[in-house]
């Protein structure tokens, strides 16, 4: 297998990997903020606006994970170094 | 597919390039400061003033109460940079509305621009608080055994800000391009209404997350009047 195959076949499947997996964590975290969020909003309801504003917050800072997932993956697949420059030195050929 | 307009060059003068992400943000600055000039232009005290104050009143108040909820003191300090920052990512991210229009905060030269102003704002207002000595003390708090990760977490949050902005705005406008070409109209729609939601939380989310830095730097007078 030459290297432009390795390289190509090495990117696209870690890029469909890391969204796979790195979407894991934070959509199972997100569900147990969310779920504890509900049930102390029902406990007190009084406390409504602080405990939504306090929720939106830890659900952005959870959710950053995946977007680094997501942004690793788009690099792979979009803006990979490795491809353009094989694809570079397949063009001086 | 390009991955930002970060690579759409508009003009072009030897080393000089003007690219889209440039020439957007120069067009909503103005858009910003020509509203604003044109509302507080006359600002009236009466029972009944035009509809275009109430709106700003509206914005200005509610900004006003969010920095005061999370427990800064005297939110007119910081009432210009925090509400600037808001009122620039939530502009940026609503005219995605408008065809043919690329928000500049889905580019990371934008996005590490801001959180970087946010990087350095903040020793700033905690030096302005606390005074330089305080502040640098702060530093050390729990134990001096800390301060290596003291900085590496301030280092760390403003990375995490500009990537969060920036991977949110990004992957809605991928997505949309992507759907476009494979299910036109009823998909895209949709998907693009949840952009213009998740752009205003990501608004809302990076002035509060600047808010919280701020107010965490400036507590730091509050603590050593506490111990002492």
């Amino acid at each position: 297998m030459d290297s432009t195959t390795l390289i190509a076949m090495a990117s696209i499947v870690t890029a469909g990997l890391t969204i796979a997996i790195g979407g894991i964590g934070p959509a199972l975290g997100e569900g147990r903020a969310v779920s504890t969020a509900l049930s102390s909003l029902a406990q007190q309801p009084d406390a409504a606006t602080t405990i939504t504003r306090t929720l939106f917050v830890g659900l952005a800072m959870i959710e950053s994970i995946a977007i680094y997932c997501f942004v690793v993956a788009m690099i792979l697949i979009f803006a990979n170094p490795f491809w353009n420059s094989v694809i570079a030195q397949a063009a001086t050929k | 597919m390009r991955l930002s307009s970060d690579e759409l060059i508009l003009w072009q003068h030897g080393y000089f390039k003007l690219n889209a992400t440039i020439v957007t943000t120069w067009a909503l600055m103005l858009v910003l400061v020509v509203v604003a000039r044109l509302i507080t232009r006359n600002l009236e005290h009466k029972v009944h003033i035009s509809r275009w104050q109430s709106l700003l009143e509206v914005i200005v108040v509610t900004i006003r109460k969010q920095i005061e909820e999370v427990g800064l003191r005297h939110p007119e300090k910081y009432l210009g940079f925090l509400g600037t920052l808001f009122l620039f990512i939530a502009l940026s991210n609503l005219c995605t509305i408008i065809p043919g229009y690329e928000p500049p905060t889905g580019s990371l030269s934008t996005t590490a621009a801001l959180a970087l102003s946010v990087f350095i704002a903040v020793p700033l207002y905690g030096i302005a608080e606390s005074g330089l000595e305080v502040y640098l003390r702060s530093y050390l708090k729990p134990t001096a055994l800390m301060l290596p990760f003291n900085l590496i977490s301030e280092l760390s949050r403003t990375l995490a800000m500009a990537i969060r902005l920036f991977g949110n705005i990004m992957s809605g406008t991928m997505i949309l391009a992507i759907l476009l070409t494979v299910t036109p109209f009823l998909f895209p729609v949709v998907m693009s209404l949840l952009g213009l939601l998740t752009g205003m939380v990501q608004a809302y989310i990076f002035s509060i997350l600047a808010t919280v830095y701020i107010a965490a730097a400036t507590r730091a007078r509050e603590e050593e009047e506490d111990a002492s």
